[in-house]
């Protein structure tokens, strides 16, 4: 029985209305989350009419509202902070270095911080440089928080749920244009043209394969926003250049869990890392540099990376495309892999 | 024994065990740094005593022994922590600064506690607890802009939050002229939230007025800020005091324990004192004796 495709947006909106109706402990605190306007992105649209005693319109101060969430949490509630645009958890960020992804070890496993930080990260909307970030580097460098990143191709609904049910503290990053797409589950083990195998685990990853896990050029890791657009690319390199690629879609970017990512790569023997935030120091530096250690007799060659440029998010839409990464970059990165067209 | 007994004894035992931290600093026994509580002792002590371990919450700051002893009366493990050793309240992972026991908490970034504490105060209005969560801030902390949005969260929210400042009057090594503009009390009432300021060593008084800040929370459920004026006779750590060393001298005449002391005869004081110095003594052994903390087998 196939139940119509939703907007992400609304699978969203319907797993936190699931979650207030199961759980009296979740709070949810946010800058203009009260209907009728019910958040930025429309989120969180219709909590603060059914729960309203559990909805907490804030001032804009997002500095304390990490620390108020996490003494919350401290005291047995489960609080989900919206942050009305990723880029602003920089303003939150002595809280969850200092403590936030502190308190349970530093006070020897006395206490949890179960607390969910949702935010909408990347750009391609024009909104410009503090609008437009995808800063989830800046948290993979943050020991004993958890980091999650929805894509229209993942349960976004059993990712929120688990994300709440979890004791860590959990990032749960969402993304601009997601939120208007539809979700695309696999159906029969697969999305489209491309099989689909889902690992285990709270936070699983996808893996695509064009040629259902017989052979394949080269594996794309990646996650969040630019999953379609490496999904695009894989396409474009089918039908263009007859390159079969895996990809792996991770919804968990920490703590790092690559064991798809090395089965893929122990198949395909070449890997690429593609991410929209900028090049250094980011996602594809950490897991080049695991996957190096973990499967170096597995490669032909060097990890290569797709990522943005190192620089700011401009606003004007020829600027902002030429500074994100495109399909078209993920294709001039594996088209240029040693051994990829023997 | 009367209150002000229990008040004197609370107090000398602190003084004595921050004392001795410096002593066993100097001997090579401690590990990393300390902030004493030393000239202070009255706020905690006349404040905490207010509280109820079991159900009220205090969030303090990187000078927390004094809190933390007025709340607990855990010395030994406070002890042990300072000192690395396993049995150490946070089994040594946090040290000096980052204690926690049952609904004690504090913290070593300035600033960073207060909207902990008020996030805590919404937690315990949510379950209905009555709790009052307690915040200890210095002046130093006023130059942290998240205090000032927390005055503001737990006004709008009415939260059971007691704002504690006691201002020493030096931010490490920083006179609060050079740093602090307006008034202190004006910061709380700014925001709407009800006020006081006091300008004594005297736990009594203290006492008092701590007493009524804090049944002024259980009444209406909203925040209150007091305001303690107060001096550290120690450094602000260990051997960074650049202050005039006539300044602390003329403190030194309105030491609380002089205060308090002068009030109770010559033998009870001299008995509190002698079963402190006891207490403490059989403290110290146990510690020095107890093992190092040692990282988990992998």
């Amino acid at each position: 029985m196939n139940t119509q495709p939703k907007r992400c947006v609304q699978v969203l909106n319907d797993a936190l209305h699931e979650i207030f109706e199961e759980r009296d402990d979740v709070c949810l605190l946010g800058e203009d989350i009260l209907d009728p306007y019910g958040g930025a992105f429309k989120v969180t649209q219709g909590l603060s009419d059914s729960h309203p005693d559990r909805i907490f319109t804030t001032p804009i101060s997002e500095a304390s509202l990490f620390g108020v969430a996490a003494g919350m949490a401290l005291r047995g509630q489960r609080p989900i902070l919206e942050i009305m645009f990723g880029d602003f958890i920089a303003l939150g960020f002595d809280q969850v270095v200092n403590g936030i992804s502190k308190f349970r070890e530093m006070y020897d496993d006395q206490v949890t911080v179960p607390l969910v930080v949702r935010t909408p990260m990347g750009g391609r909307r024009g909104y410009g440089p503090t609008h437009s970030q995808s800063l989830e580097k800046l948290l993979l460098g943050v020991p004993n928080i958890c980091v999650v990143a929805a894509s229209e191709c993942h349960d976004l609904r059993s990712l929120l749920t688990h994300a709440v049910d979890d004791d860590r503290p959990v990032f749960f990053i969402e993304n601009k244009l997601m939120y208007g797409r539809m979700s695309r589950r696999p159906e029969d083990g697969h999305i489209g043209e491309l099989a689909v195998r889902e690992s285990g685990g709270r936070y699983p990853a996808l893996t695509f394969s064009g040629t259902d896990f017989t052979e394949a050029a080269a594996t794309i890791v990646t996650y969040g926003g630019m999953v379609p657009i490496v999904l695009e690319a894989v396409t474009e390199l089918i039908l263009e250049h007859e390159i079969f690629c895996e990809v792996v879609a991770l919804s968990q970017l920490l703590p790092m869990a690559l064991d798809p990512v090395l089965e893929s790569v122990a198949r395909t023997g070449a890997l690429v890392t593609a991410e929209e935030g900028t090049l250094t120091g980011g996602f594809g530096a950490e897991i080049a540099a695991r996957v190096q250690e973990a499967a170096w007799s597995d490669l032909r060659g060097p990890v290569q990376r797709v990522a943005a440029r190192d620089g700011i998010v401009p606003s004007a839409r020829p600027l902002e495309d030429a500074m994100l990464p495109s399909a078209h970059d993920v294709v001039k990165a594996i088209v240029a892999l040693e051994g990829v067209r023997s | 024994m009367t209150a002000l007994a229990t008040f004197y004894e609370r107090m000398f035992f602190i003084r004595r065990f921050e004392e001795t931290l410096l002593d066993l600093f100097s001997l090579g026994k401690l590990v990393g740094t300390t902030h004493t509580y030393i000239g202070q002792e009255a706020n905690a002590v006349g404040l905490i005593e207010h509280l109820d371990p079991d159900r009220d919450v205090v969030f303090s700051n990187h000078r927390c022994h004094g809190h933390y002893l007025a709340f607990t009366d855990d010395a030994f493990g406070l002890l042990c922590e300072v000192m690395g050793k396993a049995p150490g309240v946070c089994g040594g992972k946090g040290g000096s600064q980052h204690l926690c026991k049952g609904n004690f908490y504090s913290n070593g970034v300035l600033g960073s506690i207060v909207p902990v504490a008020t996030g805590i105060a919404l937690a315990e209005k949510r379950k209905g607890t009555g709790a009052v969560s307690t915040v200890f801030l210095g002046d130093g902390t006023l130059g942290e802009g998240v205090t000032y949005e927390s005055l503001n969260l737990a006004s709008v929210w009415k939260l059971p939050v007691l704002f504690v400042v006691e201002n020493n009057h030096y931010a490490q090594s920083t006179p609060i002229e050079l740093v602090l503009a307006g008034s202190i009390p004006a910061r709380g009432a700014a925001f709407g939230v009800e006020t006081a300021e006091l300008d004594t060593t005297d736990v009594e008084e203290i006492h008092e007025v701590s007493g009524y800040a804090v049944a002024r929370i259980r009444e209406t459920g909203e925040p209150y800020f007091l305001v303690l004026n107060t001096y550290r006779f120690s450094p602000h750590s260990k051997s960074d005091d650049q202050r005039d060393p006539a300044e602390i001298e003329e403190r030194r005449k309105q030491d609380p324990l002089l205060v308090a002391g002068a009030r109770l005869g010559d033998d009870e004081r001299s008995a509190i004192e002698e079963r402190c110095e006891q207490r403490l003594a059989a403290t110290v052994e146990a510690a020095d004796a107890a093992p190092a903390a040692q990282p988990e087998a992998a």
